[in-house]
């Protein structure tokens, strides 16, 4: 039988069934090594610190004073920011791409939004730091104090990097993510809803508006949590522009800090010890954070879409 | 067994081949009660679905027989029970025995790879591997065993080739994309693909339903000469083409097989009421 | 229905159209903004200096980016050599081998490893790779882009995998093929194009991480000889000159950005050429 002439199966199958299987659970492994390297990095602070930790608003290395509120503070905020400014936009685009422009545009305008999507992080960040922030602070920060400076946001000293330009620099970051899952919730939004609403006799864009983004509500919020997400853990960017000075202000033209900046910056000069383990405290609360808002997206989206996600 | 033709039957052509008796010139060398497959009790379910019941039957060797029967009467099930093809299936629960030349390839220690090398199979639609050549498709299965031998891979493809009628077809562009062939040339490319392996058995699930009649004529031929050589087995909706083609016939139905017997005597005088309704076209 | 009214919804119909098209044009401007800064102030400052030579010392004018740039493609390599392998292979267990359960877990898991800031994998690569050797390698630049690259992977491999028709993965092991040869011949050689372009987009994400390789690769102002030794990248070349006080420096800077972002568009690009071909889908 010309069997003998060929090969044996059955050890191949195992090793090669065994090997994949491994690769696959490795991944799962890795949230594990993730989680346990965290904590076990930041342990003597947690239990020197306990939830103090997060309501600190010192951040001291020489007196060993480490709070992480300032961080958390400049997270929230500049992200709060990014989505002020990002979500208006990326929903009108995605809307515009969907429903309302003519067909030889969207090619294009695809194109572009990927492209943007895919410039790194260092980039907008050099581009932060010499074309836009000098920009701020001749012309937009000044603009703003005259006409808005009635409120304590718009008020003190400009120094151009600050919590606004960090807000503004994550803003540009995020658009892409939200156009491009927003325009994925649109787009899964079924025609007949659309053929509905036009066959009432309804407008284009009344079309949209009533059967279309009533109906992708939803998804359209889980694409702006997904955002949110990328915008929480953005570092390069951000550490370039917004001053990295550790204090809660309430104006908007003042410095500020993230969990992500301080660790970028800090880590690589910090000899082990407490401030050392505070700052992986640190990086803890950030994928705390980043985790529970993904995972709020992924509630409301139903799957993630494209793996593309993960901020830089 | 006169070639009468049925009045009553018009499905039964003048054509069928009767069996010869064994000894006498053009008869298949082995005995014709040598069994190239013995089923007995053989359950297929997939999870609740229980899609064949206790089928009980034996495929003589060097002949061709037909699995006739109305859509879902388990005709593909029984036939992808033969080369194991329901491991694929995480649901698919098999039980009793196939025993091929004896040997039952459900028995344990047996290794699904080597029952799927002697027993071939060839699908409704052609589906030669895309990004291979003609010759590669051909050698496909012996390559991706381990065969390196080139002159030997050149012999069988050829051979292989000339068995499936297609060697003059394609003989100036063995290096072409398979897909590049037309519908019927890429079904006579599987089935030398298949033959290459050069199994005992081969089984076709409806081989010729997705062809013009031309290309369905040319197959039929080809089964007719394989038939030297090979055991085959046949699934087919197609009454005409199993009463043309096949030597036996098993009618099944629900799950179940119904009747099973000498191709002529299915078509002009079944025993069971059921495959008279259906091979009359009652139902179906 | 009166005509006021009639006119009154084609307006609002027209302004819709304009608004949200004021918004694409909004959301293209900085892109646009940023691309036209990096041709003009890194195309002045390109030079075969530039490609060649090694960095000058603090302060002095002058000098190249050249071990940035070979860094960058030493730790892509590298990269690779994690992420192929094992994002396959993991995705060829969701698409081939994997059962309902099991599967939920790994996809899950792939997600939130998506999820996670590259600082964070940064610093937990520090922690695995970079304290044992006792300094900082090139091994550990590559290991965290490669565990970056390893979900994206992945999950683009399932996908594309799960799209061969299953025609051919019977006829394969009708012919008495094992199943992995079929499943790597036949299967995977099938979805070739559709792996490739995975790869390369996921390589194309990596290359421009900066945040992590600060403290794994963490830079190198001469050639790296060894990949125990740290070693420069061009992402964080831009990084630190950017940052620093010189102006010589922020002009290099520019330049580094621009071959960065050439890099990364070309590699797009060619996803796109790759995939139109089969497609052909409107945005």
């Amino acid at each position: 039988m010309k069997s003998e002439r060929l090969w044996r199966p059955a050890a191949g199958e195992r090793v090669f069934q065994w090997l994949v299987t491994m690769m696959a659970l490795g991944v799962v492994a890795l949230i594990f090594i993730i989680g346990r390297e965290l904590a076990h990095g930041s342990q003597p602070a947690l239990r020197r610190f306990g939830w103090r930790f997060l309501t600190g608003a010192e951040w001291d290395p020489v007196s060993e004073q480490f709070g992480a509120l300032p961080f958390i503070f400049g997270t929230v905020v500049s992200s709060a920011i990014a989505l002020a400014i990002a979500v208006p936009p990326s929903i009108g685009t995605a809307v515009f791409l969907t429903e309302l422009a003519p067909r030889w545009l969207r090619q294009a305008l695809s194109l572009f939004i990927e492209l943007l999507a895919a410039v790194p992080s260092v980039i907008l960040g050099l581009w932060g730091i010499f074309v836009m922030v000098p920009w701020l602070r001749e012309y937009l920060f000044p603009l703003l104090r005259i006409t808005l400076g009635f409120l304590p946001l718009f008020q003190g000293p400009i120094y151009g990097v600050s919590m606004l330009a960090g807000g503004i620099i994550i803003a540009i970051m995020i658009v892409p993510i939200i156009t491009s899952v927003s325009r994925e919730v649109l787009r899964a939004v079924p025609e007949s809803q659309r053929e509905a609403a036009y066959a009432l006799g309804a407008t284009r864009w009344e079309a949209t508006r009533i059967a279309v983004l009533t109906y992708a509500k939803k998804g359209l919020l889980g694409a702006v949590i997904l955002g949110l997400g990328r915008a929480l853990g953005e570092t390069m960017a951000v550490t370039m522009v917004i001053g990295n000075r550790p204090e809660i202000a309430a104006s908007l033209f003042a410095p500020g800090y993230t969990l992500a900046s301080v660790v970028a910056n800090e880590f690589t000069e910090t000899p082990p010890g407490i401030h050392l383990e505070a700052l992986f405290e640190l990086g803890l609360v950030l994928l705390g954070i980043t985790l529970l808002v993904n995972a709020l997206a992924r509630l409301l989206l139903g799957t993630l879409p494209g793996p593309a996600v993960s901020p830089s | 067994m006169t070639e009468n033709q049925d009045q009553f039957n018009p499905v039964l052509p003048a054509r069928v081949q009767p069996r010869r008796a064994p000894g006498t010139p053009g008869a298949p060398v082995s005995a014709p009660e040598a069994s190239a497959l013995v089923i007995r009790n053989l359950s297929v379910s997939f999870g609740e679905n229980r899609a064949l019941q206790e089928v009980s039957l034996d495929l003589p060797a060097r002949a061709i027989t037909a699995i006739i029967g109305p859509n879902g009467c388990g005709k593909s099930t029984f036939l992808r029970a033969l080369n194991r093809l329901h491991d694929l299936v995480p649901s698919a629960r098999v039980q009793g025995q196939v025993r091929l030349f004896g040997t039952d390839i459900y028995g344990p220690g047996v290794e699904p790879v080597l029952v799927r090398r002697r027993i071939g199979m060839v699908f409704q639609k052609a589906n030669p591997f895309p990004t291979m050549s003609v010759a590669d498709n051909v050698t496909a299965g012996l390559r991706l065993n381990g065969l390196r031998d080139r002159a030997l891979l050149t012999e069988r493809l050829r051979e292989s080739l000339v068995m499936a009628n297609l060697w003059d077809e394609v003989k100036d562009r063995l290096d072409a994309p398979a897909i590049s062939l037309s519908g019927g040339q890429q079904q006579r490319l599987c089935i030398a693909r298949a033959l290459a392996v050069r199994p005992e058995v081969l089984l076709m699930d409806e081989p010729a339903a997705a062809l013009d009649p031309l290309a369905t004529a040319r197959i039929e031929d080809l089964i007719l000469e394989l038939k030297e050589s090979l055991t085959l087995v046949i699934v087919t909706h197609n009454l005409q083409e199993a009463a043309r083609v096949s030597d036996y016939t098993a009618f099944f139905n629900m799950g179940r097989l119904v009747e099973y017997g000498a191709t002529v005597k299915i078509f002009t005088n079944p025993a069971v009421q059921q495959t008279e309704d259906y091979v009359t076209g009652r139902f179906g | 229905m009166t005509t006021a009214g009639h006119h009154w919804r084609k307006f609002k119909d027209f302004l819709a159209q304009a608004l949200t098209c004021a918004c694409a044009v909004v959301v293209m401007a900085p892109l646009a903004l940023v691309f036209y800064q990096v041709l003009k102030s890194g195309i002045g400052a390109l030079s075969w200096a530039f490609f060649t030579q090694l960095p000058k010392p603090a302060g002095e004018p002058g000098g190249g980016m050249a071990n940035a740039i070979v860094g960058t493609f030493e730790l892509l390599g590298l990269a690779a050599l994690l992420g192929v392998p094992v994002g396959v292979g993991g995705g060829i267990f969701l698409a081939e081998y994997g059962q309902r359960r099991v599967n939920w877990w790994v996809r899950f898991a792939a997600d939130v490893l998506n999820g996670v800031p590259s600082i964070i994998w940064g610093m937990v690569v520090c922690a695995l790779v970079v304290v044992p050797m006792k300094g900082f390698s090139a091994w550990a630049g590559g290991i965290v882009l490669g565990f970056i690259m390893i979900p994206l992977i992945m999950r683009t491999t399932e996908e594309v995998l799960r799209l061969v028709p299953q025609g051919y993965r019977e006829a394969a092991l009708a012919l008495g093929i094992p199943r992995w040869r079929a499943i790597l011949s036949i299967v995977a050689r099938t979805a070739l194009r559709g792996i490739t372009t995975g790869i390369l987009l996921a390589l194309a994400r990596v290359a421009g991480e900066t945040a992590p390789l600060l403290f794994t690769a963490f830079g190198n102002r001469y050639w790296n000889h060894h990949l125990s030794e740290p070693i420069a990248a061009l992402p964080l070349q831009i990084f630190n000159y950017a940052i620093s006080p010189y102006e010589d420096r922020h002009r290099q800077a520019w330049a580094g950005a621009l071959v960065l972002l050439l890099m990364v568009a070309i590699i797009n690009l060619a996803v796109r050429a790759l995939t139109r071909e089969r497609l052909g889908k409107v945005p």
